[in-house]
């Protein structure tokens, strides 16, 4: 801040302590009694009249101790404008100092696992190393994927062997630090409504369910194999390199029902999975991936 | 100097007016307390609504209780005393009608808007634009009535309390004009003239000294009347009231850095925030002991009076609240304590034991005075609602003691490998039984000021007239 408002603000800080200092000095100068008196100002107001007792003393005392505290506190810190206070100190390098005490205190810990893979993990002497993993899975990623990691609307159960991008330990780890962008256009201008929902027929049929409606499946199939099957396969059951699901099996990001479905054709789906690489360490990064790992591969 | 009181026809129409709206709100806003409390601890009570939801209602609460009760608590009591203490009738003519009715329509527009929706986001000035203009006209209108009244009066000297309605009433003023200067978009919408963090500065200097002069000065100014009236003792110390009006005043308008610390907000602002908070302790307690003191000679009166009761425990609360300010104000102890429940224990420490207890005290005093009657109907009652605020107060802030602490303390805590050790739902459900701790601490309140509200009632319309007229003239 410039010099002027830095004297401004030095100024009327000082003023207002210095000020009310005065005041309590001066009343307690004037003061007629030393103990407690019956004597009054000689005011009335409506029935009430006022003593001419002296501050009580330790009322006074604790006035000046919290104005000395103030005082040194601001030549120790920063608060008269530029002034920068005796210790130096600012919020930024508190945190810089915190930062770097976590960073010396916890970063051997997780070195200590950062060479192993996600399979090494699984191992029952790395078990504390998993079990770091959870708490950082706790921690980052539980607020969507849930504490169970079996997920939520719109965020996927990390617990099946149903993987969007493919569930190898280096892909969770490459799906952890880049984060994805999954988009599923939307079909509802070009289909029609009635092609919306041929198609979810044909979508469902998939997946083994009954009772739909032969013409309309008849209908949908090669509107399929024109519009969905770059993404989702010939097939359906998807392509992991694009994050296009499998539907032919029972897993659905957004509801099975017929008419979330037909919503999802008709309006499309952009799900997003936030980039952590500078958010956490690559060690800690390493941990979580081989804890989700873990949460498919129990058996191994 | 004649130690003769003098009185002159009072204008206590409309100090009939603000003590009845006193108690009508503060059922109205504490009923909304304590459905809000309820939806913390069985969230489905906000029965998918939007307009019953806790982010709606919530607002609507805190305008009900500070604005709505405790403000028809000022506007009566001080009109009351003003008039009495200067021994001359209101001034102002029809502004003193307008300031009544224009106040009301002030809380009947707040409490349609804000469940609709319409709020300005800023926390305690959430009213949009054109209710903010009807509100400082009413507010000008009633320093025009104040000072005019001051001006005219029959004493020698402006009684203290006097000085601390004045300042309560100027220094609110220049606050909401400030904090509510907006750029509007439309009828209902408006934007803020202040970027990011003086934004939020100058929202908290705002919001602080709505603290620190309507529920605090104000408060005060009651405190310098009804405690030496109910007690008949003289107030302690004159040169005390000098010393602590002033440093009050002065100190109190800096603190408001103190709900932004460990923010965005510059470190020397900070700092200063810190340094006034604590400064503040001695000046708040110096009202306290002005209090407490005044009663020494009349303590054995407690045992009989239970508005008295009313009046001492607010002091209680008072000194308790303004103890723990300074000490949240610490930035060490803030690190803790801020974004916990602790902060909403501290605040209903001081609105229900404080501001609450010394305006309910003060209006079963002036109720039978203004209304020509004898006494309150019964004391007995008074009394059942004095326990009543007292436990509920002890159960509410207990509460939320525990929950803030606890809070803090699981939110920070962290394990070996540096990670949380929990999340943010485990704190949250560990505060359950502490949310219907507190539930039921409002239960109590509201069951009080319904019987307050009885109270009052039979009051005003039992045939007891006073056997002096409306004005009596005994002091």
């Amino acid at each position: 801040m410039s010099p002027f408002w830095s004297a401004w603000i030095s100024i009327i800080t000082l003023a207002v302590i210095f000020g009310c200092s005065a005041l309590l000095l001066m009343t307690r100068k004037s003061e007629k009694f030393k103990d407690a008196t019956e004597a009054t100002t000689g005011h009335v107001f409506d029935g009430i009249e006022e003593l001419d007792n002296p501050l009580p003393m330790w009322w006074f005392q604790l006035f000046v101790g919290t104005v000395i505290f103030g005082l040194i506190y601001l030549v120790l810190y920063p608060g008269l404008g530029n002034y920068k206070g005796v210790l130096g100190w600012t919020s930024v390098n508190q945190w810089e100092e915190e930062i770097q005490h976590a960073d010396n205190v916890y970063a051997p810990l997780f070195a200590r696992y950062a060479a192993l893979s996600a399979e090494d993990l699984l191992k029952d002497e790395n078990r504390a190393g998993l079990l770091m993993g959870q708490r950082l899975y706790s921690n980052s990623c539980s607020v969507c994927h849930g504490t169970a990691a079996t997920g939520a609307y719109g965020f996927p159960n990390l617990t099946d062997t149903d993987w969007l991008y493919g569930g190898s330990a280096e892909t969770i780890k490459e799906t952890i630090a880049n984060g994805r962008t999954g988009s599923m256009p939307a079909w509802g201008s070009v289909l029609g409504e009635s092609g919306v929902r041929d198609m979810t027929s044909y979508v469902l049929s998939l997946s083994g369910t009954t009772d739909l409606d032969a013409e309309a499946i008849a209908r949908a199939k090669p509107k399929f194999q024109a519009l969905c099957i770059a993404c989702h396969g010939s097939d359906g059951t998807g392509t992991q390199a694009l994050g296009a699901p499998n539907l032919t099996d029972k897993v659905w990001l957004y509801g099975s029902t017929y008419e979330k479905i037909a919503h999802t054709i008709r309006t499309g789906r952009a799900g997003s999975m936030p980039a952590h690489k500078d958010l956490l360490s690559e060690n800690k990064i390493n941990l979580i991936a081989g804890y989700v790992y873990s949460l498919s591969n129990k058996d191994k | 100097m004649s130690t003769e009181t003098v009185h002159p026809t009072y204008n206590y129409k409309v100090v009939r007016q603000f003590s009845i709206m006193t108690v009508v709100w503060g059922i109205v806003g504490m009923s909304v307390g304590l459905l809000i409390a309820a939806q913390l601890v069985w969230p489905q009570m906000n029965f998918d609504t939007a307009w019953l939801s806790f982010g709606r209602l919530r607002p609507l609460h805190t305008n009900a209780v500070i604005f709505a009760f405790g403000g028809s608590a000022l506007f009566a009591t001080s009109y009351y005393v003003v008039q009495r203490t200067c021994q001359v009738t209101l001034f102002g003519g029809w502004l003193i009608p307008f300031s009544f009715w224009g106040w009301q329509l002030v809380i009947v527009l707040a409490a349609i808007t804000l469940p609709l929706g319409i709020t300005s986001t800023k926390e305690y000035a959430e009213l949009e634009w054109p209710i903010d203009i009807l509100l400082a006209l009413v507010w000008m209108a009633y320093l025009v009535i104040f000072v005019g009244t001051i001006h005219k009066r029959k004493t020698s000297h402006i009684y203290v309390g006097n000085w601390f309605y004045l300042a309560f009433i100027i220094v609110v003023l220049v606050l909401h004009i400030v904090n509510s200067a907006v750029i509007p978009i439309s009828l209902w919408k408006s934007y803020s003239i202040y970027p990011g963090t003086i934004d939020a500065m100058v929202q908290w200097w705002y919001g602080h000294n709505a603290v620190g002069f309507f529920l605090t000065a104000g408060f005060l100014g009651m405190m310098y009347y009804f405690v030496p009236k109910q007690s008949g003792r003289p107030i302690y110390s004159y040169r005390l009231s000098i010393v602590h009006f002033w440093a009050l005043i002065a100190t109190y308008i800096w603190a408001g850095g103190h709900h932004l610390h460990y923010t965005a907000l510059p470190d020397w602002t900070q700092s200063v925030a810190m340094v006034m908070s604590i400064i503040l302790l001695a000046p708040s307690w110096g009202g306290m002991i002005n209090g407490m003191m005044t009663l020494s000679g009349a303590w054995h009166k407690l045992r009989t009076d239970p508005i008295l009761r009313f009046l001492v425990v607010s002091l209680s609360f008072y000194g308790m609240s303004t103890f723990e300010g300074p000490m949240m104000a610490i930035k060490t102890v803030n690190a803790l304590s801020h974004y916990t429940d602790w902060t909403i224990g501290h605040v209903h420490a001081g609105a229900l034991g404080w501001v609450a207890m010394i305006s309910i005290g003060a209006t079963y005093h002036m109720i039978p005075k203004v209304f020509g009657k004898t006494g309150m109907h019964s004391t007995k009652l008074i009394n059942v609602h004095f326990w009543l605020a007292t436990a509920g107060t002890v159960l509410y802030i207990c509460a939320m003691w525990v929950n803030g602490i606890l809070q803090g303390l699981m939110w920070r805590a962290v394990n070996a490998d540096g990670t949380l050790t929990y999340s943010f739902v485990e704190a949250l459900e560990a505060s359950h039984p502490g949310y219907f701790v507190r539930w039921m601490g409002g239960v109590l309140w509201v069951a009080g000021m319904l019987i307050m509200a009885f109270n009052v009632w039979q009051t005003v319309r039992s045939d007891k007239a006073s056997t002096a007229n409306v004005n009596p003239q005994v002091a």
